[in-house]
């Protein structure tokens, strides 16, 4: 999958925008970026999901919840695109 | 799980997902989930390669009564009740009647039921009124009223106790496998219970006879010590663990929900659910560690004799039987009203009702009873 909705990677960027608590401008990371070289954490992982299943209106399956979902912008369009229909 | 059963164990649990509540709301057997075992060969596992099966340790099967147990209680069961009456078989058998029925549970999945509790006795498997006779050389005969035969009538043979013959006393107890074509059950009464409304626990006299080379070898009494009964509480809890994790995912899924309105602000649900993962780790832990126990032990008869070793598999259920009700009641608190309902997708009456027969079922009381003066010769083992 490498074809990502626009609205997809904007939710995305938005919740990280938010929650994302990264030591690095937003603006500056690209979509294949390590997030958490760029400071992420497992605790703010949390909510970032959170705002991500209330934007897209998904639910992340149990088998998603793992570091390598949260590891980039492009492994997160990546997870949401897989939870449709999953809610 | 991760374990080499787990995509079959999960193909099971699929179709046992898919009929829970059918099976609930009109008490009758997991016939489609028992078709699947057999389907994905899961009747057969538990006995050892040398005989034509898996070898499956008891580990294994522990993960795999959680799996099935979390989408249904009822093939949970089955599932756990079949392998207390497979692994005896092996264990305790050598005659060429028993070794025939291994291969028929090898080659045609065949499920196994039990007959161990007798009208007029009360629960104690560990006596019987009724004996064995022996009509003509090389054939034994044994007519049982039995209270509780579970899935009776869809298993393809049931191990039978009764008395060795009409002098023994009444502890002095044989099993015998009684396949089909060989006895005939006459239902005395039918199951109607709050919860695990699917085992199909009808009360039913069985008359059978058939060759005496379906005896097994060992005293009922060693058998239960060292195989059935270990293997009946740690499939049990395991299934139990599995009705306690499907709660919890229900509760988690409802704090998420309730996460995601006001992202950045916890719900007070959170930290009960937190709470409740504790609860249900210690299970988890305590399950699969008693387990490991029994693959420890071996075949070592010196190991499955101890005291110490019947206190911890008498244990295990009564912990996770006690634990079970309270952490469903833990997921109902953060469930709320959606939980409570019963007609919601987020029920949770079918799991409280199925945790309520942990205790009941099959009897903390009784066990601690038996527990008792035990307590006083053998000290925990830590």
């Amino acid at each position: 999958m490498t074809d990502h909705a626009d609205g997809d990677l904007a939710a995305i960027r938005e919740a990280l925008e938010k929650f994302g608590r990264l030591n690095r401008p937003l603006p500056e990371i690209a979509d294949d970026d390590d997030l958490f070289a760029a400071g992420f954490t497992s605790h703010a992982t949390v909510n970032v999901m959170l705002a991500i299943e209330d934007a897209l209106a998904i639910e992340f399956p149990d088998e998603l919840l793992n570091r390598t979902t949260f590891a980039s912008i492009t492994a997160l369009a990546n997870a949401a695109a897989q939870s449709r229909g999953s809610r | 799980m991760t374990g080499r059963f787990s995509a079959r164990a999960a193909a099971v649990a699929d179709v046992a997902a898919r009929y829970a509540d059918e099976v609930d709301r009109d008490e009758r057997p997991p016939v489609e989930a028992v078709m699947a075992m057999k389907e994905q060969r899961l009747l057969s596992l538990s006995v050892p390669t040398e005989y034509g099966g898996e070898g499956a340790s008891m580990r294994e099967l522990s993960e795999i009564a959680t799996t099935v147990g979390a989408a249904d209680a009822n093939a949970g069961m089955v599932f756990a009740m079949h392998h207390s009456q497979a692994l005896p078989l092996w264990r305790h058998g050598s005659r060429a009647g028993v070794r025939s029925t291994i291969a028929k549970v090898v080659s045609e999945e065949w499920l196994l039921g039990s007959a161990t509790t007798e009208r007029g006795i009360g629960g104690d498997a560990r006596r019987s009124s009724c004996a064995l006779e022996y009509p003509s050389p090389g054939r034994v005969r044994l007519v049982k009223d039995a209270p509780v035969v579970s899935y009776g009538e869809v298993a393809d043979a049931i191990l039978v106790t009764g008395r060795l013959n009409a002098d023994a006393p009444s502890s002095d107890q044989r099993m015998l496998i009684c396949a089909k074509g060989d006895y005939t059950l006459e239902k005395t009464a039918v199951w109607h219970g709050l919860g695990l409304r699917g085992t199909a626990s009808d009360s039913f006299i069985i008359t059978a006879e058939t060759a005496e080379d379906m005896l097994l070898d060992d005293p009922y009494g060693t058998i239960s010590a060292h195989t059935a009964l270990p293997a009946a509480h740690l499939l049990w809890a395991s299934v139990w663990l599995g009705i306690a994790s499907s709660a919890a995912d229900e509760a988690r899924s409802t704090v998420r929900r309730q996460a995601r309105a006001t992202v950045g602000y916890p719900p007070p649900g959170q930290l009960r659910l937190a709470e409740l993962m504790v609860g249900l780790q210690t299970l988890a832990d305590s399950v699969r560690h008693s387990a490991e126990r029994f693959d420890e032990a071996g075949l070592d008869a010196s190991v499955l004799g101890s005291i110490s070793f019947a206190l911890a598999m008498n244990s295990v259920k009564i912990s996770s039987a006690n634990a079970l009700v309270d952490l469903v009641l833990q997921a109902l608190r953060i469930v709320g009203i959606a939980g409570y309902r019963t007609d919601t997708p987020q029920s949770l009456s079918r799991q409280l009702r199925d945790a309520l027969a942990a205790q009941i079922q099959i009897s903390n009381d009784r066990l601690l009873t038996n527990d008792a003066p035990l307590s006083l010769l053998a000290k925990v083992e830590l």
